[in-house]
């Protein structure tokens, strides 16, 4: 199973099942704690991993092509906007990895009704929030004209209807 | 189910799907709209929802105008070559002259874009910039849930409603939140689909867990076109799947290997085998296959020729590139920050790049509409200069009124990715906005007989499965109904086998696909009898009942384009070379529901700049 949870080490919060974007991360009756209820739907795209505040569910590659013995490990902190990766092969070697994951305070982001309004002008034009200021480009919003436009001919008109499924 | 507690959500705006189309339509439509509901309704949960959940490590749809790199013009003539000559130039262009904004927007919000010595963003390629993009899609989540009056997480929609009084427009839609089961009813003026294009339509290499390791997300369940196909909107390009050269098994990305670390391919011998292939492609072609870049499809065709001939496994070779600790790191990174199975699979095979070249892989197809291929519905263009054949009203409204798309949702646009998409959402959500002032007191009104009976029709699986469980001992063969897994298999089996799926080596003719449409049409009818055990596997039936759709739309149109257009993306083996004459177009279908016909027609391409660029520019 692509994600699995570690049973002394999952306290049943719901974190990981909360946040699946495939909705296989599931509370089980019995034990009370996570499991992934569908690993062949599992994309390992380790979200449920990265949510776990007891760092209790980890990755096992897919059986049908992946041997066994090896780990790959995340530590997500938002806090320091960082994330590493310890990659452990199968033989042993290790690889270890860290990356930015935001410039900005968490809950940072303006909304976009805290802007001024928009004048009736530009939302007339072509243009989108922001624009042309945020394009950054000297001569702004780029237009085309209509005389540009070649149509292709076309052979012969052909329609049929084919016959699907009710 | 008649117990099922029924909400009623009345908006100005809904938005189905909080992928990068759906959070780009919740932002603009909120600065443009600020007395607006916007309502956003998404089967998952937006902070790590969509194709970019995982995160990504490059924005692929970047002009750079800013530092005179690229004009829009030149990614029309991108997106052009790459797809055989035939897309939506003036929504192309549309994209390309706005989506800068987008990024610095982006990266204003927090995305760590990389830079190169001179201050400007690191690029990959001509057109992809290098980001730290673990947060990628959390960053762009947080600035729609700002926007949105209300996010609805965990309510797969099903069906959209039409209008009572107008059929031709839509007035909402309808889903079950999939952990309480209650049933929900959504009344809006507009509808934006931002949903997700089809992974698991055409049956994977891997059948056993590693199915889930699929290239595009297996949540990607063809909602994109099921929602829109249903209620008669027209679509274009559904034969145009994608098929793509990725790492084996892990389908890690090849992108920045190819741009950035410049490795390069060879066959299983060490030899460089691309231009064995030329002339055969030329053959097929013409002259496309002196177009730079190569298409891609066209790469491809001479990697599965290669394999064909003896000549595998094809190699990526690394071993010289990640001499360089940093293109060693940034070769892992690659992968961690957005496919990081790729990671797993090599650190289960002690394959380190630096030591052993690794094998390559040609995928199962999908249908999609924002990659390298351009499937989904047909929609108005700008205002200010799209052709008057392509313009009926507003910005990416599609042949229905009042519903509008974006993303993989769209037809006749590739090549839009992360940025791209979200950049079609705001032109959506703005078009929206318009769209619903314009209304003035003429509001869409749902049918409630209409959502009634899909109410019955949404809730039977959960009743097919209680009635007819009692008449086995266990397990999971019923002679009454059908698991959605099982359902599934079947799509992928016909779909492999009568529509040109990898187990046939992409090829496919008529006789094939007459079968494969009555296969479907079985399929159809069975569908009546999902079973579902829970929730959860009603998410399944209905994610099965999109795909199927999907799919018929995708056999329909494979069957009416009779001209082999993208080698190596598919064959007709009855028409195998490309047929400009008669089919440099776009093919277009319409669904009747009543009839379960799809209507086929042709639309004409425009081109809106010169092939080549002028020596002046």
């Amino acid at each position: 199973m692509p994600t699995f949870v570690y049973m002394t080490a999952c306290d049943g919060c719901g974190h990981c099942v909360d946040i699946c974007p495939s909705d296989i991360m599931h509370i089980d009756p019995t034990t009370r704690r996570a499991v992934n209820i569908e690993p062949n739907f599992c994309w390992e795209c380790y979200s449920c991993v990265k949510a776990c505040p007891q760092n209790a569910i980890d990755d096992r590659g897919y059986s049908d092509f992946a041997p066994m013995g090896h780990k790959v490990r995340v530590l997500r902190e938002p806090e320091k906007g960082t994330i590493s990766w310890r990659l452990k092969f199968r033989d042993g070697r290790e690889k270890n990895f860290v990356s930015p994951i935001r410039t900005t305070e968490w809950g940072s982001i303006k909304c976009a009704s805290e802007y001024e309004q928009p004048s009736t002008a530009s939302f007339d034009s072509a243009e989108l929030a922001h624009e042309p200021d945020y394009l950054k480009a000297d001569g702004g919003l780029r237009t085309i004209s209509k005389q540009q436009f070649k149509k292709h001919p076309i052979a012969k008109e052909k329609t049929s209807n084919l016959k699907a499924a009710e | 189910m008649a117990g099922k507690k029924t909400h009623f959500v009345d908006s100005d705006i809904l938005v189905i799907g909080g992928g990068f189309g759906g959070c780009g339509a919740a932002y603009e439509s909120r600065y443009w709209g600020r007395d607006k509901k916007i309502v956003v309704v998404e089967k998952a949960n937006i902070e790590r929802s969509g194709a970019v959940a995982q995160g990504l490590y490059a924005i692929n749809c970047y002009m750079g105008m800013r530092w005179g790199q690229n004009e829009p013009e030149d990614y029309v003539r991108y997106q052009r070559n790459d797809l055989m000559g035939l897309v939506r130039e003036d929504l192309g262009y549309d994209i390309g002259r706005h989506v800068d904004s987008t990024v610095h927007k982006f990266e204003e919000w927090g995305l760590p874009i990389m830079t190169d010595e001179n201050g400007q963003y690191q690029r990959e390629g001509k057109w992809q910039i290098m980001i730290h993009g673990e947060s990628y899609k959390p960053i762009v989540a947080e600035a729609a849930r700002k926007a949105a009056t209300e996010v609805y997480n965990r309510i797969m929609v099903t069906h959209l409603l039409k209008d009572k009084k107008q059929p031709n427009r839509v007035a909402g839609a309808v889903g079950f939140n999939v952990r309480t089961g209650d049933f929900y009813v959504f009344q809006s003026k507009a509808v934006i689909v931002g949903a997700g294009g089809a992974s698991h339509i055409f049956k994977p290499h891997s059948a056993g867990e590693g199915m889930g390791r699929t290239w595009y997300a297996p949540w990607s369940s063809g909602s994109a076109y099921a929602l829109p196909i249903r209620i008669g909107a027209k679509m274009t390009q559904m034969e145009n799947r994608i098929v793509l050269t990725r790492f084996k098994d892990g389908y890690g990305p090849v992108g920045a290997y190819f741009l950035h670390l410049k490795t390069y391919t060879q066959n299983g011998f060490g030899e460089a085998y691309e231009p064995k292939w030329r002339d055969s492609i030329e053959k097929m072609v013409g002259d496309y296959v002196n177009h730079e870049p190569v298409p891609t499809c066209l790469r491809n065709h001479a990697f599965l020729k290669e394999v064909e001939a003896g000549g595998g496994p094809i190699r990526m070779v690394t071993k010289e590139a990640f001499k360089d600790p940093h293109k060693e790191i940034v070769g892992w990174e690659n992968f961690l920050g957005m496919t990081i199975g790729q990671a797993v699979v090599w650190a289960a095979n002690n394959i380190d790049p630096k030591e052993i070249n690794p094998e390559l892989v040609m995928s199962e197809p999908y249908v999609m509409g924002s990659h390298a291929t351009c499937s989904g519905a047909w929609a108005s263009g700008p205002e200010d200069y799209a052709p008057d054949e392509y313009q009926w009203g507003y910005n990416r409204m599609m042949t229905v009124d009042g519903l509008f798309g974006a993303g993989d949702t769209l037809g006749g646009t590739p090549h839009k990715f992360s940025s791209g998409s979200f950049t079609e959402g705001r032109l959506a959500g703005k078009a929206a906005v318009k769209y619903v002032d314009d209304l003035k007191g003429n509001t869409p009104e749902v049918d409630e007989s209409e959502y009634m009976e899909l109410k019955q029709e949404i809730y039977q699986p959960l009743e097919n499965y209680r009635v007819g469980r009692n008449e086995i001992t266990a397990g999971t063969v019923s002679p009454s109904y059908m698991l959605p897994l099982a359902g599934l298999q079947r799509l992928e089996k016909i779909m492999d086998e009568y529509c040109g799926g990898c187990g046939q080596r992409y090829m496919v003719n008529t006789p094939l696909m007459e079968r494969g449409i009555e296969l479907l049409k079985m399929l159809r009818e069975d569908l009546a009898n999902l079973g579902a055990d829970g929730l959860h596997q009603l998410l399944r039936a209905w994610e099965l009942h999109h795909r199927v759709l999907a799919s018929e739309c995708v056999m329909a149109h494979t069957m009416y384009r009779e001209e082999t257009r993208w080698p190596g993306y598919y064959y007709r083996g009855d028409f195998p070379k490309l047929d400009d004459k008669k089919w440099h177009c776009f093919t277009l279908s319409q669904y009747d529901e009543e009839t379960g016909e799809f209507h086929m027609e042709k639309a004409p391409v425009y081109h809106i700049v010169d092939e080549h660029k002028k020596a002046a520019e």
